[in-house]
Parts: C-alpha cells; sequence; structure tokens
C-alpha cells in the first residue's frame, strides 16, 4: 500500500470527488418528464390502440375480406361477414380480444382498404378485463374518434410504404 | 411550564405531570411532521441527483406526498404471516417507534428547553438508540421467514460494531466538555474555533472524531452505503418484508425519527447545536431552535446526498471498517485527546488546582469542596486556567 493510496484513504478523496460530481447533477436541470401533463412526441408508425376507419361519406372501410384475421400471429381477430341488402360486402361482427393482441401491426399492412389500424393512442387502461375485448361498435367509435390523428399519420408514413 | 400550572392552582405533581406531558406532545407531534417532511426531501435530493423530478404531484411541489402514503398505509390490513409469532411480531415496530421517539427527550432544542435536562443525557441517547436494534432483532426472528431473518442477524452485528466506534467519539467530545449533559456540551462549544466558530468540529484534534461520528451514524441509523439490513437486492426488504400497513409505517418513521436523532447529535457534538455557527454577537439574537433545525437540515442533506452516491458496501468492507480502521482510530484520538488535555488543561505547574463543582467529592478520605485546592482529581481546574470571575471566587 503506497502512501499517496494511504492519503487518499484518509482523507476520503475518493468519496469527495464522487459527491462533488453528484452535487453538480444536483442542480443540473431535471430530465423527467412530468407525464400526464406533458407527453413524449409519438412516431407516426407507433402502433397502439386499434380503430376501424370510415370513408369521408361515412361508409365503413372494412369489406370483410379477413386478411387481418388470418395474418394476425396471436389470433385475437374474430370477424363474421354477410353480404348487406345493398349487395356489399360488410362485416356483422369484428371482435379484437385486445388481451391477446401482440400489436404487431400485421393487420394494418395486410388491409387493403386501410380499414383496420393501430392509432397514435396508449392509454387505454381499464378496470376488468371484459373491456379489452373490443367489438366492432367500440373500433368503430375509436375510428371516429382519432380520424384526424390517423389520417394524418397513414399520410405521414405513406411515402415509405 | 410546571409554575405556570402551579399558578392555575394545581399541587406540584399535578403541574409537573401535564408540564411534562404538554412536553412530550411539543416534541413528538412535530416530530412526526418533521420526519414526513424529512421523507419528502429524502426522495427529492435523491431525485434531483438521479435527473428526476421526484414526488410533485400531491399538493403543492408534492409536499404532501408523505401524508397521502400515510393515508394510504393506514387504510390497509396488517397482515400477520400465519407462521409468526404473534405477540412479538407486533412488538417490533412499536419498539422501534418507541425507542427513537424516546431519545429525543434529552435533545436541547435552545438555551434550557429541554424536556428532561439530565446530566448524563448523552449516554441516556446511547442507551437508548443501542435498544432500537431490539425492534430490528425482534422483528427478524418473529417474522419467522429467512430473509427478515438474515437481516436481523446483520443488523445486530453492524450496530454493535459502530457502536463501539461512536462510543469513543463521545468520549472524546464528552473530554473536551468535561460532562454528560448536552446543554453543557454545547455551551463548552462557544467560541471552540479560534474564538470565532461555534462547534467542537473547527478542533484538529476533533475533525477526524466527526467524520468517523458521521459515517458512523449512517452505519447505526442502516443509511445507505450501510443499508445492509434491508438490501433489497439480496433481502427482498430486510426486517420488514413481512410487514405492512401501520406496522410497517410504524417502522418506517422510527427509522426515519432515528436518522434525524442522528443529524441532531451531529449538530449537538460538533456544531454547537443552538448556538449561531459562528460567535457574533448579532447572530444570537435568531431563537436557538432555528439554527438548531438549520444544521440538522443540512446533515439530513448530506445523508441523503450520500444515499445518492455511494453504492452499498460490502457486508465484509463493512466489518472491516468497523473494526479495523475506526475502533484503532477512534481509540487512537481518545489517547491523544486525552494526552492534549492533561498537557494543555490540567498541566498547572506551580499555579496549583482547585476543584470547581457544587457536589462536594470525596477521594482517598479527604473532602474537596468548591474552591478547595485539589490534589489529583480529575475534574479539578488549574487556578490559572479559570475565568476571571470564578478565580476571584476561589481566592
Amino acid at each position: 500500500m503506497s502512501v499517496s493510496h494511504l492519503i487518499k484513504s484518509f482523507t476520503l478523496w475518493e468519496f469527495l470527488k464522487a459527491h462533488a460530481l453528484t452535487l453538480k447533477y444536483f442542480f443540473k436541470p431535471k430530465v423527467t418528464i412530468n407525464y400526464p401533463f406533458e407527453k413524449n412526441p409519438v412516431s407516426p408508425r407507433f402502433r397502439g390502440e386499434h380503430a376501424l376507419r370510415r370513408y369521408p361519406n361515412g361508409e365503413e372501410r372494412c369489406i370483410a375480406c379477413k386478411l387481418c384475421e388470418a395474418v394476425c400471429p396471436a389470433w385475437a381477430i374474430t370477424i363474421d361477414a354477410e353480404p348487406r341488402d345493398d349487395g356489399s360486402r360488410r362485416t356483422t361482427r369484428y371482435d379484437i380480444d385486445m388481451t391477446k393482441c401482440i400489436y404487431c401491426g400485421f393487420c394494418q399492412e395486410a388491409c387493403p382498404v386501410d380499414a383496420i389500424v393501430e392509432g397514435p393512442n396508449l392509454e387505454y387502461a381499464t378496470e376488468t378485463r371484459e373491456e379489452l375485448l373490443y367489438d366492432k361498435a367500440k373500433l368503430l367509435a375509436n375510428g371516429d374518434k382519432w380520424e384526424r390523428a390517423l389520417a394524418a399519420n397513414l399520410e405521414a408514413d405513406a411515402p415509405y410504404r | 411550564m410546571t409554575e405556570t400550572f402551579q399558578d392555575w392552582g394545581m399541587t406540584y405533581e399535578w403541574a409537573w405531570g401535564l408540564a411534562t406531558l404538554a412536553g412530550v406532545l411539543l416534541i413528538a407531534l412535530p416530530l412526526m411532521l418533521a420526519v414526513a417532511m424529512i421523507i419528502y426531501m429524502d426522495r427529492k435530493v435523491w431525485a434531483a441527483i438521479a435527473l428526476r423530478r421526484g414526488p410533485n404531484v400531491v399538493g403543492p411541489f408534492g409536499l404532501a406526498q408523505s401524508f397521502a402514503d400515510g393515508l394510504k398505509v393506514f387504510l390497509q390490513e396488517t397482515i400477520i404471516p400465519s407462521a409468526a409469532n404473534k405477540g412479538l411480531f407486533l412488538l417490533a415496530p412499536i419498539l422501534t417507534f418507541t425507542v427513537a421517539l424516546a431519545a429525543w427527550a434529552v435533545i436541547p432544542f435552545n438555551s434550557g428547553a429541554v424536556l428532561a435536562d439530565i446530566n448524563v443525557g448523552l449516554l441516556y441517547i446511547f442507551a437508548i438508540s443501542s435498544l432500537g436494534v431490539y425492534g430490528v432483532v425482534i422483528s427478524g426472528w418473529a417474522s419467522n421467514s429467512k430473509y427478515p431473518f438474515f437481516s436481523a442477524m446483520r443488523a445486530a452485528a453492524q450496530m454493535i460494531s459502530y457502536e463501539v466506534s461512536i462510543g469513543f467519539v463521545i468520549i472524546c467530545v464528552v473530554l473536551y466538555a468535561g460532562t454528560f449533559n448536552m446543554n453543557g456540551i454545547i455551551v463548552g462549544q462557544i467560541g471552540h474555533g479560534l474564538g470565532v466558530f461555534n462547534g467542537y468540529a473547527f478542533n484538529l484534534l476533533l475533525f477526524p472524531m466527526w467524520v468517523v461520528f458521521l459515517i458512523s451514524s449512517l452505519a447505526e441509523t442502516a443509511r445507505a452505503p450501510f443499508d445492509l439490513t434491508e438490501a433489497e437486492s439480496e433481502l427482498v426488504a430486510g426486517y420488514q418484508t413481512e410487514y405492512s400497513s401501520m406496522s410497517f409505517a410504524l417502522f418506517w418513521l422510527g427509522e426515519y425519527a432515528n436518522v434525524l436523532l442522528m443529524c441532531a447529535l451531529n449538530a449537538i457534538l460538533f456544531f454547537g447545536g443552538w448556538l449561531p455557527p459562528i460567535n457574533w454577537e448579532p447572530l444570537y439574537a435568531v431563537p436557538g431552535f432555528i439554527w438548531l433545525f438549520a444544521k440538522i437540515f443540512l446533515f439530513f442533506f448530506i445523508f441523503s446526498w450520500i444515499k445518492a452516491t455511494v453504492p452499498r458496501f460490502r457486508y465484509d468492507q463493512l466489518m472491516r471498517l468497523g473494526w479495523k480502521v475506526f475502533l484503532p482510530m477512534s481509540l487512537l484520538f481518545v489517547v491523544l485527546i486525552s494526552g492534549w488535555l492533561m498537557l494543555t488543561r490540567y498541566d498547572c505547574g506551580d499555579a496549583g488546582r482547585v476543584y470547581v463543582s457544587t457536589v462536594p467529592v470525596t477521594e482517598a478520605g479527604v473532602l474537596y469542596r468548591d474552591g478547595q485546592s485539589a490534589a489529583n482529581l480529575w475534574d479539578g481546574r488549574c487556578v490559572d486556567d479559570l475565568p476571571a470571575v470564578e478565580r476571584e471566587f476561589v481566592s
């Protein structure tokens, strides 16, 4: 044990240096986002809560091709379809089990008409499990609620698709 | 306060009892409030050093966070493990909490503002703070669970190791002060540092002892970097693992009350307690308790600062520091300090030594009274060394 080591140990030199450093950090501006009040920007490609979109005239986009149901690796999507009175093919049932969903985004990539999309919303925690079993009405409502953000995101990401 | 109650027509016994009760409440209730605020401060300082914000939602600046936590804990159920020793299991947190509060009885908040102005105040604190480990050991044993038991074993060994060096540090201070009375120790520090600073820490011989005391008090209260007893990566939560609800809160309150006590002891023993830091007349206009609180606050900041800076010690390092560094070092300083005092304070040469105390003392069949020349009594003072007023009284 050298003399300098002994002096360093007994004057607690390393400790003092460490404390000077932490005191510097004590006065630095804080990096925390004040979450519920401030939010981080979200990428247009963010895969959040699902939504079923409509055309501008109010007609629902989904044509019940069931590509999303087929591609879904978690088997979270269930679709029933019947021809409507006007002859167009539409879903009678479109369920997504959000507890099964792994948010891979395959459904939105598979969709030929940009009907099912994953939106920017990530704050949809529920108090019961049942609330996470989304049906068609819930998904369409989501689509109506988030349409502006969804359309903007799709447009922003379109050049890369 | 006793006199005030007597003026209202009470007998002395009733007045004394009521005055003591009022004093206890006057100390314990603000202490609980202080503990809540200090937990908040601990979290804030820790967060700030980690570049986080810390609690800032409940109340203005998150000031009410501790109270919200307390309320939450209060409303929960106390779970007693079926294999636990029920009586001891419930006794342990109560013991920790009570002991942590009891030590505050002899802490002087201002000149004369002390609940129990006993002559052996420092010994009382030493004894009471040693009792604190019983709460930990009993809880570890009564939980009937492996990790709490490990934690209790660690706590017992740790407390014993560091109490030894704390004891020697206290002896150093007492040698200088010549009394165990807390107020006496504080008054002895007036102008101790070059006649300018109030506090024993400004003495070259006592400064290293203060450093030893500060580090030992971290170990004594099981705070980081010596929080081996609740090392969460090894022992879940240590001795509190099986505790919930109010019993858990009592541990928490007791722990932080102990931390505050150690901060107060640092302030009182080495930085002049309720004295202003600088011996300058206008500063004495500020009430003493404000100085004491400012010092406690500063020391708690240092405690939090250390907690946020240094990583946890390994157990063998902890033991090595206690027994191989602090013990020999503090022993050496007891020898150095007593030698220095014998040279400077008690070496009278031809001037003669007089006994200064209102209590007569007998040694070897000879009775020594105040002002009588003392042959070799350790508490006899040199005539030259006495303040002018007392010297006149002696001769």
